[in-house]
């Protein structure tokens, strides 16, 4: 039997037919875009095609808003710093407690150089409270940075409305899709979204491409200085190949968008309600209502995440936690701190994001095989009685270290 | 993915003496819930001869928290009391063939389970001293409540200082701007202000003032003022090898603390070909070790002299 992949949202496969048009690019396909010979042209030509393509997923209205980058962190980074330094008098950035490090590190960074942040929170279901954003929306916030999807429990944030109320207060405002672009159609023509990131290897492009799209108009300063590619917003020769790839996954993401959020929803839907039916004391995290099609965070209680992550892996199942152990950091994962959830289930939590790829076989052989592990681990867990958690199990076992 | 041993996997997938033991008379529990990983090792112990009859482990924790706690287990059974706390988390962790450096922290959990666990045999009230910051340097496993320890207690003010004093930014210097941030803060608190090295050649420069030892060993003989008068031609070939010898034989204690030696293998000139042994080799400090050996004998000697891996020198 194959192995079974459900972290979607740590990578995802390349599609064969995405690597087949990339080949060209490696032979006879060579040339520099920015040459006026023919073996750069061509080169050129394709370029501009994929970045049509991009544009089209994005509903962006012009072609030159797309600016290829070299990874979603890249494009999260270039969007804020190029807004601070286009408002250099503003101190201030508006960010979510719930962020992805590529946002949250660089906005502590710069916390130390004497920027202000504030982090939005969150209730114990991941979602934001837009009273405490619209309160903070003043003429000292240079930009505003919220994701669209959470990468961990999947939920989604209003960014389409928070992005017109930053606009409507003259805040420029970015915000990291790269979990909902292909998952969540999107027409960014329609809204007031000045700067988005993307990366290519969540939607079955290769790792090692991105972008950021930058609204016409949006006042920028790039973050590489140097030649005059991507119009001198992004120096740095372009990445032909994988750029070729972004563009085709692009179009195949189009294609398969009702697929996503219809059959890649049930088989999520179908592997939360197997999982919960047969494993006591486990509980979906975020909003659960609201999130993307192909994303599933169960916590199970009184176990550690990287031992049920071992154990699944030695059956061929690849999934990943947010407990303290599989990043070597010494908390679990911020955001199920943020939500509140106690350190007894937090470190328990798995993430299994599915794909296009995935089959609704997969799913029930992952259904039939997850609660025996859960039920193996926890016959070693010092919470765990003959049949359920002990009594009272913070009192009952209550190791404190100075 | 963590590059886990054969034998933590082993020990993982088929935990030995998981659950606890009926009739237990020793218990220990420790742990932290906030990082994930506690244990609970419960001890049969026999009273007239205080020998482990028995140990069971319950473990909230990763893959290599498990492994440990099976260990430890295997390791104290039919050991007495006093036997058993002998060993140590190196122990622990040479036991499972070697942790990673971020799961080190596991061994030492089960050390200071099985010493809560005789404490509460024996009625004695046991308190950790355990305390535990988040990993700064990944080569050598430090931790930041460390480096924050030695950079206050010692007055530390660069970073070759707290690499010299901690291992801390030995190895592959990735870290350096983590501790050049720890010293801005501790400086701080002190009321100094932290001062880059500059870059390049010129960073010798500033830590001439201050020689702190890597290998803190006293070497009898070892005055470096004295020395230069006697070196150079004034010593026979084995003199010199005498004085090596003298040399490795001080610092002998230190490298056996650690399971390890060093024998003289040859010497050429000023290059001294040096075996490092037991748990030197192979160890992710040898290139330290080494170091440090190579700045006793330049001291003892009054001479500059390198230091070799016996390994690297040219076929006779």
């Amino acid at each position: 039997m194959s192995d079974i992949y459900l972290d979607n949202n740590a990578t995802t496969m390349v599609d064969p037919a995405i690597v087949d048009a990339m080949l060209p690019f490696f032979t006879e396909q060579f040339g520099n875009p920015s040459s006026l010979h023919s073996f750069g042209n061509k080169v050129g030509m394709a370029l501009k095609k994929a970045r049509g393509q991009v544009q089209k997923i994005l509903g962006a209205e012009h072609d030159s808003e797309i600016i290829f980058t070299s990874c979603g962190s890249e494009s999260d980074s270039t969007a804020i710093l190029s807004a601070l330094k286009a408002n250099p008098e503003r101190k201030e950035i508006i960010t979510t407690v719930v962020e992805h490090p590529a946002v949250l590190n660089l906005c502590e960074y710069l916390e130390t150089e004497g920027y202000i942040v504030h982090k939005l929170k969150v209730d114990s279901k991941g979602r934001l409270d837009l009273d405490e954003y619209a309160k903070l929306l003043t003429d000292e916030v240079a930009v505003v940075s919220v994701m669209w999807a959470n990468n961990e429990t999947g939920t989604i944030f209003p960014v389409e409305k928070m992005a017109e109320m930053a606009d409507e207060a003259g805040i420029l405002f970015h915000t990291d899709a790269v979990q909902a672009v292909g998952k969540i159609p999107m027409n960014l023509q329609d809204t007031a979204i000045h700067m988005l990131s993307l990366s290519g290897h969540k939607l079955h492009a290769p790792k090692g491409v991105g972008v950021l799209y930058l609204k016409r108009g949006t006042r920028f300063r790039p973050l590489l200085r140097g030649g005059h590619q991507e119009r001198g917003r992004r120096a740095g020769t372009e990445n032909a190949a994988s750029i070729v790839g972004l563009g085709l996954a692009c179009e195949q993401a189009m294609e398969h968008m009702e697929f996503e959020n219809v059959q890649v929803k049930a088989m999520r839907d179908r592997l939360q309600e197997g999982i919960l039916a047969a494993v006591p004391n486990a509980f979906p995290t975020g909003d659960v209502d609201n999130r993307l099609p192909n994303t599933l965070n169960i916590a199970f209680e009184y176990i550690e995440g990287e031992a049920i992550l071992l154990l699944m892996n030695k059956m061929g199942i690849a999934a990943s936690s947010g407990s303290a152990c599989t990043s070597g950091s010494l908390e679990p994962s911020h955001v199920m701190k943020a939500m509140g959830i106690p350190y007894t289930a937090a470190h328990g939590t798995v993430r299994f994001s599915l794909s296009r790829y995935n089959t609704m076989d997969e799913v029930e052989r992952v259904i039939e095989a997850v609660p025996p592990i859960v039920a193996k681990l926890r016959k070693l867990s010092p919470y765990w009685g003959e049949n359920g958690p002990v009594e009272n199990p913070e009192q009952a076992f209550a190791p404190v270290y100075a | 993915m963590w590059d886990y041993s054969e034998k933590v996997k082993e020990h993982f997938y088929n935990p030995k003496n998981a659950g606890a033991v009926a009739d237990a008379n020793g218990v220990g529990d420790v742990g932290s819930i906030s990082c994930g990983d506690a244990l609970r090792l419960t001890l049969k112990v026999e009273p007239e001869t205080e020998i482990i009859l028995d140990a069971g482990f319950q473990t909230f924790g990763c893959g290599s928290a498990i492994a440990s706690s099976s260990a430890l287990t295997e390791m104290v059974k039919g050991k007495t009391l006093d036997e058993a706390l002998q060993i140590s988390n190196q122990d622990i962790a040479d036991f499972l063939d070697g942790l990673p450096p971020e799961k080190m922290h596991c061994s030492v959990m089960g050390r200071e389970a099985l010493q809560a666990a005789v404490a509460n045999y024996r009625g004695e009230e046991w308190s950790d001293d355990h305390e535990e910051g988040a990993l700064v340097c990944k080569c050598f496993a430090i931790d930041e409540v460390m480096v924050r320890d030695t950079i206050k207690a010692n007055n530390l003010s660069s970073v070759e200082e707290v690499t010299n004093y901690t291992k801390a930014g030995g190895g592959c210097s990735s870290c350096h701007e983590a501790i050049e941030n720890l010293l801005t803060e501790e400086m701080a608190a002190r009321g100094e202000t932290f001062v880059p090295a500059a870059s390049g050649k010129k960073k010798a420069k500033k830590v001439e003032k201050k020689k702190p030892d890597l290998v803190e060993i006293e070497v009898p003989g070892a005055v470096p003022a004295a020395a230069p008068a006697a070196a150079k031609g004034g010593l026979t070939l084995v003199q010199r090898i005498r004085k090596i010898e003298e040399v490795l034989e001080a610092m002998r204690p230190a490298l056996r603390a650690d399971n390890g030696d060093v024998e003289l293998v040859d010497v050429d000139g000023k290059t001294v070909y040096v075996n490092l042994v037991g748990a030197c080799s192979g160890c992710q400090m040898a290139a330290m070790t080494l170091g440090g050996i190579q700045q006793k004998l330049i001291e003892a000697m009054g001479e500059f002299i390198k230091v070799i891996p016996a390994s690297e020198r040219p076929a006779a």
